[in-house]
């Protein structure tokens, strides 16, 4: 898996899922559809802001709250590169793995990234390089086996391959 | 080598003899439920590519989150599930009119010990309350279960939770979890299994029980065990929809951490906005004006709620400036209360019966929020925005505390209510 490379967007700590993409919109269900409600109700403007290829950078529990897939969907087609947090809510996390969006647990990163670093994290290695600082930041990576289905690109790639239709 | 329940039910379900905390199995899943976002696993799962579900008895479709449709594209999702429910053979489909799915689950007896069992639902831990591994997943990986029967997981670490002490009247399973949660913190058993045992949780009614274990989701926990006992296996015995095994943790398993508390002189407490582990007590917050007041979901919509309430309501008006929302978990409990009086004295206090479903709990419909608005709800969340407006606030509580509350317009101690 190649290093993602992009502008830092700083969250808080215990991002929830309610604020990543409202339960109204749950009846939202098209991929491509819901990047237009992400983050709506709390950050307005980052869809404005942001760019494909940019890194979310926050705190620890990011993911907390409901199951809803759309939080980790929107983030993925919306086109971020990697969600870096010093820790995620499990079933988010789960979902990040399964529709093959990139993330990383680095504790402690908010002290480290201000918003508009220049980022670039690399998920096997586990190095996490702050160009706009020079800093350099060392994680563990996640385990192998969910490295792997990051890489294939989630859950259904995988699946496929398994079930022999690829 | 000794197992805590997570691990011994794992253990199984991947066919193996043992295996501990950090591993990453595959695992057999014994029932794979969904409700309306059925509709985003059906889309994965035709991304997968293949026709046919793995086993339709295995899986569950309980409409819940809007029903009746409160919209012209809740309707569409709703009829093309419909359609695929009966192109897939898959015979275990709940309608609109039959309640929340983590209550139809225990009420129907999918909900059963020692087996695995997913839903699409992060409150699917409610059936952890019969000593189910009971875990919520996302429509990705439950389309890969349709396809497969498996999933991956990995083995939790387990918090053990003792809870002594003999409940005060007035006091009840909800102010007992709302106070673990306080006290650990809303991510204090993230991706970890929690077991909840001690006099204070045996003695408790199946009903209270499930409290616990759908609560504890808020803490993070990604499974919250009662551990089967006599009580357990007389639910559901006479109910199971297939094979179960009354498993228990080894006494000498390892557990990450241990937490007792005493609930003898534990006081009615609620949950702050916004946060479900900014918790106080009843005495630190009296007389916050309230304008809604909802009593019910799968966290406190059951026959012993809705009968503790009326107690309370009997006789008496809510006060006019609060709306009262009452949302049965399930219509047999609907029927039920209708039956015993219970739904009349509800009305006659000013309830507005709203149908059993997640109706207002996320501001879907059915009662959302102005901005400026306060509401007391016997619900699981209060995070912002979650009832309505961004600019509204929610307060978490038992049913008795809401009812209260209700009457006064204010948070209000039950306590004084239930007095003999």
């Amino acid at each position: 898996m190649e290093p993602v490379k992009g502008k830092a967007w700083i969250f808080p700590d215990d991002v929830n899922t309610d604020v990543i993409f409202p339960g109204r919109y749950m009846k939202v269900t098209d991929a491509e559809e819901t990047p237009k409600y992400l983050f709506e109700t709390v950050y307005p403007d980052f869809r404005d802001k942001a760019k494909p290829g940019d890194v979310i950078v926050a705190g620890k529990y990011f993911g907390c709250g409901s199951s809803r897939e759309q939080a980790a969907t929107a983030i993925r087609y919306f086109g971020i590169g990697c969600v870096v947090a010093s820790s995620f809510a499990r079933i988010f996390y789960r979902n990040a793995i399964n529709l093959g969006l990139p993330i990383a647990i680095v504790p402690g990163i908010t002290e480290h990234v201000k918003e508009g670093d220049e980022i670039e994290v690399d998920l096997v290695r586990g190095k996490l390089t702050n160009h706009t600082t020079g800093k350099e930041l060392s994680f563990e990576p996640l385990p192998e086996f969910i490295l792997d289905l990051i890489g294939q690109g989630g859950l259904i790639p995988a699946t496929r391959k398994k079930l022999g239709i690829d | 080598m000794a197992m805590t329940l997570a691990e011994k039910i794992l253990a199984k379900k991947a066919g193996k003899d043992q295996v501990k905390a950090g591993e990453i199995v595959q695992a057999k899943v014994d029932v794979a439920m969904s409700h309306e976002n059925g509709r985003m696993v059906k889309k994965s799962f035709e991304k997968i590519g293949v026709e046919r579900v793995w086993d339709p008895e295995k899986i569950v479709i309980i409409f819940d989150h809007r029903v009746p449709a409160e919209s012209e594209r809740t309707a569409a999702g709703q009829k093309e599930l419909r359609e695929f429910v009966k192109t897939q053979g898959i015979s275990n489909f709940y309608d609109i009119n039959v309640g929340v799915c983590h209550q139809v689950l225990v009420e129907e007896g999918f909900s059963r010990p020692g087996i695995l069992l997913v839903g699409t639902d992060s409150h699917t831990t409610t059936a952890g309350a019969l000593g189910a591994f009971a875990t919520g997943v996302g429509a990705t990986e439950m389309a890969a279960v349709w396809a497969t029967g498996e999933l991956w997981l990995r083995v939790p670490e387990t918090l053990k939770i003792v809870v002594t002490g003999k409940l005060p009247d007035g006091v009840y399973s909800k102010d007992i979890v709302l106070k673990v949660i306080g006290s650990i913190g809303a991510d204090g058993a993230d991706y970890k299994a929690m077991e909840y045992s001690g006099e204070a949780i045996s003695s408790l009614s199946v009903a209270s029980r499930l409290v616990i274990s759908n609560l504890s989701m808020e803490a993070g926990a990604k499974t919250a065990f009662v551990i089967p006992d006599a009580v357990t296996e007389a639910f559901v015995k006479p109910r199971a929809k297939g094979a179960y095994e009354m498993l228990a943790p080894d006494p000498d398993a390892t557990y990450l951490e241990e937490h007792t508390f005493d609930v003898s002189d534990l006081e009615p407490q609620l949950a702050c906005p916004h946060q479900v582990d900014n918790v106080k007590s009843i005495s630190e917050i009296a007389g916050k004006k309230i304008d809604q007041a909802v009593i019910g979901s799968c966290t406190n919509g059951r026959l012993e709620d809705l009968q503790e309430v009326a107690r309370i309501l009997k006789g008496k008006k809510a006060n006019s400036g609060v709306r009262l929302l009452v949302v049965p978990a399930s219509w047999r409990i609907y029927r039920e209360a209708l039956k015993d009086g219970t739904i009349e004295t509800l009305v006659d206090a000013g309830a507005v019966i709203v149908n059993a479903g997640c109706g207002p709990c996320l501001g879907a419909h059915q009662g959302c929020l102005a901005p400026g608005e306060v509401a007391v709800s016997s619900t699981n969340r209060n995070f912002q925005g979650r009832m309505g407006s961004a600019e509204s606030f929610v307060y978490l509580a038992s049913p008795a505390t809401v009812a209260a509350s209700a009457l006064e317009g204010k948070l209000a101690d039950p306590r004084k209510y239930l007095e003999a």
